[in-house]
């Protein structure tokens, strides 16, 4: 039974990053109905300099409590290269046909993969003091990371807190607004290119609190992004692109998958999750909450 | 169909007779490099098949390219099978069956799902690839001995033999390839296929059967991708998942629109000129990707049709009377 529980805590852990990730991704996807393959990359830069602020941090003696602080740095920093990315890259392309906004991204996932290398070098960056720091709770006989539970809260927190950003305030209704009909926003007197710029900035915000949070307990290593941006996009496949809420459903599914595949069928755990997506897509195109357009 | 037969005859004729002393007059280097070149070439050439005459982008050519090296791996190592042609038997039917069953799939959908479509089972291979180690040999690969072809042996020196006889046995094919495709984009099969890619609804009222068009494209670019991926194991000598994972697709998609896939040719310039420029770009710097991804970045804002693109414009440039 606490075993079971472990389980559930480490799919929740894994769904509440996954989550961070994809619905970036989605959100992005939603507003602009652009795919950034450069998104995992953004993930990356997060879990870097979080991980780099905090060992610089603690190699110059910092007090506990200011490790904890410089979390979120991770996240900012993330948001602070997609708010120039934007504009710059990205503009450009919205008018032209998908292949190129995919090559565009795809470059840029090639660039950004390369400055993380050439900016701190081959070897895995780690912030474990925090995680050791956090110390660890008791269940039952099994003992686990108190930081872990910290995961899955802010995963949650940040769910809500986004929830409320769209559906309860007035840049929420004018973010709708824009991704149900650009041209109709646009013609209302929204002003389109800064709701892009902001959409796009949280999007990457996201993306680079997930890596933030997850960097204590793994490491910041080359291709994560890569990795990360493949398994966002099953969650997003799922749970329908450009919908939060399937973000955050497809998050649920496929931490639970994974969780459940690496226990009890390690070998197919990542082809299922793959064939998954592609059932879904045969099922119901636009995702289980997709808003059915294509 | 006469004048651009001829037209392209006027350049197909010369260019050919350069690929075959190419292996005399340059260093073996040079040629194994080229020989990389035209294999992709044959891969792009089918992945173009899709992009530039039917107008679906895959993000998941990997699979097929993949299917093909793995075929001709998995062939050595369960059947001890040591003869070219029969690795390419196998590769192309092993292709064809992976497309037939994907492409079923994914030609449901155009535009980005039908992307992600491929890529998320693109993915799918490859993570078999990746976690069957005890068939596949995980992220070593298998070891892919040097074929006999047409039943001769390769002998002992390997550089001689893939520089040579592989070298000409590859440009063979690939000539064979080239003229596949170029009979295939020119006949009402693929004028169709144009239609579709132009106007789908204007296609299916002329009485298209888009999804079954859609899906023969599929297969045969697949087909394509699985024969290249055949030629390239010997000459890898490894098949790794490297060749499977979705970034490798990346690759294909960028050789095709380095080239430019509005034109016949395009990929297959795309292509090799994609295999010296990664070839230098890694020999020169560990930061290669940087320098690809800049190239490529630039190369969709600055020439969205690619080096055939540039060279149409600087041919009327050169036309235009002053």
């Amino acid at each position: 039974m606490e075993l079971l529980l472990i389980h559930v805590l480490n799919a929740l852990l894994y769904s509440a990053v996954l989550f961070l990730i994809a619905g970036g991704l989605s959100l992005i996807y939603g507003v602009m109905r652009i795919i950034n393959l450069a998104h995992g990359n953004l993930y990356a830069i997060g879990a870097y300099v979080t991980a780099w602020s905090i060992g610089a941090a603690a190699a110059g003696g910092a007090p506990d409590a200011v490790l904890f602080l410089l979390l979120p740095v991770g996240a900012i920093a993330a948001a602070a290269v997609g708010a120039v990315l934007e504009p710059t890259l990205l503009r450009p392309f919205y008018k032209r046909p998908e292949e190129y906004q995919l090559l565009v991204t795809f470059g840029l996932l090639m660039i950004i993969e390369d400055c993380l290398h050439l900016i701190w070098g081959p070897n895995p960056l780690s912030a474990g003091k925090v995680y050791q720091l956090a110390g660890s709770v008791t269940i039952g006989t099994f003992r686990y990371p108190a930081y872990n539970l910290a995961v899955i809260a802010i995963g949650i927190l940040s769910a809500v807190a986004l929830w409320a950003f769209i559906y309860r305030t007035r840049f929420g209704v004018v973010l709708r607004a824009t991704s149900q009909n650009m041209r109709m926003a646009s013609a209302l007197g929204v002003n389109v290119n800064r709701i892009y710029i902001q959409a796009f900035t949280i999007g990457c915000l996201m993306a680079g609190l997930g890596g933030a949070i997850v960097v204590p307990g793994q490491s910041a290593v080359l291709g994560m992004g890569v990795e990360a941006l493949i398994l966002a996009f099953v969650v997003v496949v799922i749970g329908g692109l450009g919908s939060l809420e399937g973000a955050f459903a497809g998050a649920l599914i496929v931490g639970f998958v994974r969780e459940a595949g690496v226990a009890l069928f390690p070998e197919v755990e990542l082809a299922v999750l793959y064939l998954i997506a592609a059932i879904v897509l045969l099922v119901r195109p636009a995702g289980l909450f997709g808003r059915g357009e294509r | 169909m006469a004048a651009p037969a001829l037209k392209i005859l006027a350049w197909a004729v010369p260019l050919g007779l350069a690929l075959l002393i190419a292996p005399h007059v340059v260093g073996p280097f040079q040629t194994l490099t080229l020989l990389y070149g035209l294999i992709f070439g044959i891969a792009v050439l089918g992945f173009n098949l899709l992009l530039g005459y039917t107008g679906l982008l895959s993000f998941g050519h990997s699979a097929y390219f993949g299917a093909g090296a793995y075929t001709v791996a998995l062939m050595v190592k369960y059947f001890k099978i040591a003869s070219m042609e029969l690795f390419l038997a196998g590769s192309v039917l092993m292709s064809a069956v992976i497309a037939i069953v994907f492409g079923f799939v994914c030609v449901r959908y155009t535009r980005i799902f039908f992307g992600i479509l491929t890529l998320a089972l693109s993915q799918v291979l490859w993570s078999l690839a990746f976690k069957f180690f005890w068939v596949t040999g995980g992220t070593d690969g298998l070891r892919i001995p040097t074929p006999s072809l047409l039943g001769m042996s390769p002998g002992t020196d390997k550089m001689e033999f893939l520089a040579f006889r592989y070298y000409y046995y590859v440009l063979a094919v690939f000539v064979l390839c080239a003229i596949v495709m170029w009979v295939i984009v020119h006949s009402p099969f693929g004028k169709a296929l144009q239609a579709i890619r132009d106007n789908e609804t204007r296609a299916e009222f002329v009485g298209i059967r888009i999804r079954r068009y859609r899906l023969i494209a599929f297969v045969i670019s697949g087909v394509f991708a699985g024969l290249a991926g055949a030629l390239w194991a010997p000459l890898n000598g490894l098949a790794t998942p490297d060749v499977l994972v979705w970034t490798f697709s990346g690759e294909i998609v960028f050789m095709a629109v380095l080239g430019g896939f509005h034109n016949f040719i395009g990929p297959i310039v795309g292509a090799v000129a994609f295999t010296y420029l990664k070839t230098y770009a890694v020999g020169l710097t560990v930061y290669w990707q940087l320098a690809l991804g800049t190239v490529l970045v630039v190369l969709v804002l600055a020439l969205p049709k690619g080096i055939m693109g540039l060279a149409e414009i600087v041919a009327a440039r050169l036309r235009r009377p002053r």
